[in-house]
């Protein structure tokens, strides 16, 4: 069970009562706002409780709140998309969708990774585990996007790629490695969002853009906390020690200087008011997008490399515990 | 360039170690100087022992190894702490493997073509990628750029270092950029897999080169095979993720025995990898 989900029960459950009250007050004409106001300074209590201070573990289950917007809806939000599919190979990976795009009227290249949203989509989408044919349905169209001068726009959001015996089979290594690569050598302008989960090396393929940006309670890091917990105490219920070790919330992120932007969340998460956020989103994309496309393709691809190649032992020996920690 | 002294300590280490060693697959007793002599095969079962860097190295080079990238080592930005602190991890493995890191990275001469090589050793910390690593693995490729050589890299590895978090896993991004950047001007790459090469490097640097070579009987994938059996609930084929499994589902170039690896790298170095011909009159 999600420990926000959990949380969240006594605040929805005073939602409703603060609700029966003001529609009661309304139509029996009677004067209940002491009553209201009460439980409104209860509710914010509660509310500061809850989202005030949340550890690393909560914020984990901010990240895979099932409410949670999932890339489906940033890309139905967009101006237009047009879907393209397949890896012109072996099969169309639903986990992976992506197309043609307008954002605020400029012509991009879009793709998100696709969380289900209840057990059937899960089921459909894998969980939003990413098999080979979904990396190279990816890596098609990050070069279809330097062919046709489009800046690439993706949102991420997937526990890691696809671990099956079938994934493996079709070279799942290579898959990522081959969309890592076409990155690398791309000519135009790119940006991704982490959305919810940023799993391993499943994320990064989508991830190594010139900008990073995350929303504020979701997660990147290179190995899930019960993966880590599970290698490291020999123990998965370890999940919520191994999430504070692994450094994989937006603010250490940024912190590490690997995250370029986080875009705050309303109080409560992204799933509380999912207008709000998709709408920070899209706009923090778009100015991002506007900057880089100032540049020459040579400016571009050296700020990418300098961008990574500084994410190394000589600029992370230094850093202290209060830097990291603050 | 003499051999560094690590390479020479190293080398005397196993020099002067004899007696014997049990193989890990028959569990026989192997006289270390036959073991030695025979490739670190087992004499008695054909059983791959992993190999040592600086063995590796003195069975592939001509003669000398100028290192690159020596002087990086490790800092510990997330202050990690599971059983033992990180730096505890390091200072061991340090000892024990009588390396600074999980890659050692240079250049020398194979078959006299002159080359960039990289060999990491499973020895350090499971052959994981952290940052030093990848800044090893850029370094390699950046200056073998400036030399315009061919660079051959020997993977064996567990992945992303875990304990340093994020900061391992965008090595896959630093290395791939460094991969990326050497290729575009024309010059060639040789990938060997050796047992193991699974996850963030597999991913990357690994699976990016113009021929890839797999040693052979070396376990290749992106998931661990743990993972997969704890996934899927049932037990995995004993071949699956086998280089000789990789090869039949075409995901490498083919698969060599040890013995042969070194001709079989002269002979594809000889076809162009060590020097494209178009680079040397300058275009295409």
């Amino acid at each position: 069970m999600n420990p926000i989900v959990d949380r969240e029960k006594g605040l929805l459950e005073l939602e409703k009562r603060i609700d029966e009250l003001k529609g009661l007050s309304a139509s029996q004409n009677v004067d209940l706002s002491s009553q209201i106001a009460a439980l409104e300074v209860e509710y914010a209590k509660i509310q500061r409780e809850i989202f005030g201070t949340l550890s690393p573990w909560h914020r984990v289950n901010m990240a895979r709140h099932p409410k949670r917007p999932t890339a489906a809806e940033y890309l139905a939000r967009l101006d237009q998309f047009d879907e393209l599919h397949g890896d012109r190979h072996f099969h169309d990976d639903p986990a992976i969708i992506g197309g043609f795009a307008k954002l605020r009227g400029r012509r991009i290249l879009a793709i998100g990774q696709q969380r289900g949203r209840d057990t059937k989509e899960n089921l459909r989408v894998n969980f939003g585990m990413v098999k080979p044919e979904g990396y190279r349905k990816v890596r098609r169209l990050f070069g279809l996007a330097s062919r046709l001068g489009l800046p690439i726009v993706t949102f991420i959001d997937t526990k890691g790629a696809d671990p099956g015996i079938g994934s493996e089979e079709r070279a799942q290594s290579e898959a990522i490695a081959s969309c890592l690569y076409a990155l690398a050598e791309s000519t135009v302008p790119s940006v991704s969002v982490v959305v919810g989960e940023g799993g391993s090396g499943g994320a990064l393929a989508l991830g190594m853009t010139d900008r990073i940006l995350m929303l504020e309670h979701s997660i990147y890091s290179v190995a899930g906390p019960e993966a880590a917990a599970a290698i490291l105490f020999a123990d998965a219920t370890k999940a919520p020690e191994a999430a504070a070790s692994l450094r994989l919330t937006s603010e250490d992120l940024l912190r590490f200087g690997i995250v370029d932007e986080v875009v705050a969340e309303p109080l409560g998460g992204a799933h509380r008011d999912r207008e709000t956020t998709i709408e920070r989103v899209l706009a923090a994309v778009d100015h991002n997008v506007a900057q880089l496309s100032t540049q020459s393709v040579q400016q571009l691809q050296e700020g990418r490399y300098e961008k990574y190649r500084r994410i190394g032992a000589l600029n992370t020996k230094g850093m202290t515990a209060p830097e990291l920690r603050s | 360039m003499p051999m560094p002294d690590w390479l020479r300590v190293r080398k005397t280490q196993t020099q002067t170690a004899p007696g014997w060693t049990k193989c890990p697959s028959c569990g026989e007793l192997v006289y270390r100087p036959d073991l030695k002599a025979n490739h670190e095969i087992c004499p008695k079962c054909d059983h791959y022992f992993r190999m040592h860097a600086a063995d590796r190295l003195a069975m592939l080079l001509d003669g000398d190894f100028t290192e690159v990238g020596g002087e990086i080592e490790p800092g510990d930005p997330l202050q990690w702490v599971d059983k033992r602190p990180y730096p505890e991890k390091l200072a061991s493995d340090r000892e024990k493997s009588g390396l600074s890191e999980a890659v050692v990275a240079g250049f020398g001469a194979i078959g006299g073509f002159s080359v960039g090589i990289g060999v990491m050793d499973f020895h350090f910390r499971g052959g994981t990628m952290g940052t030093v690593v990848g800044d090893r693995v850029a370094l390699l490729f950046e200056r073998a750029r400036e030399r315009r050589q061919a660079v051959i890299i020997f993977s064996a590895s567990g992945g992303a270092r875990m304990e340093e978090g994020v900061l391992a896993l965008m090595q896959l991004a630093k290395t791939t950029n460094a991969v990326e950047r050497f290729r575009r001007d024309g010059l060639s790459y040789i990938s060997v897999l050796t047992d193991p090469t699974t996850g963030g490097v597999s991913a990357s640097f690994a699976f990016q080169a113009d021929v890839v070579v797999a040693e052979a009987h070396a376990a290749i994938g992106f998931a661990g095979r743990r993972v997969i059996e704890q996934t899927i609930r049932q037990k995995l084929p004993e071949n699956f993720q086998r280089a000789e499994f990789l090869l039949e589902h075409g995901a490498i170039d083919m698969v060599v025995e040890r013995p042969k690896l070194r001709d079989t790298l002269v002979r594809l170095l000889d076809y162009g990898i060590a020097a494209p011909s178009f680079s040397r009159n300058g275009s295409r």
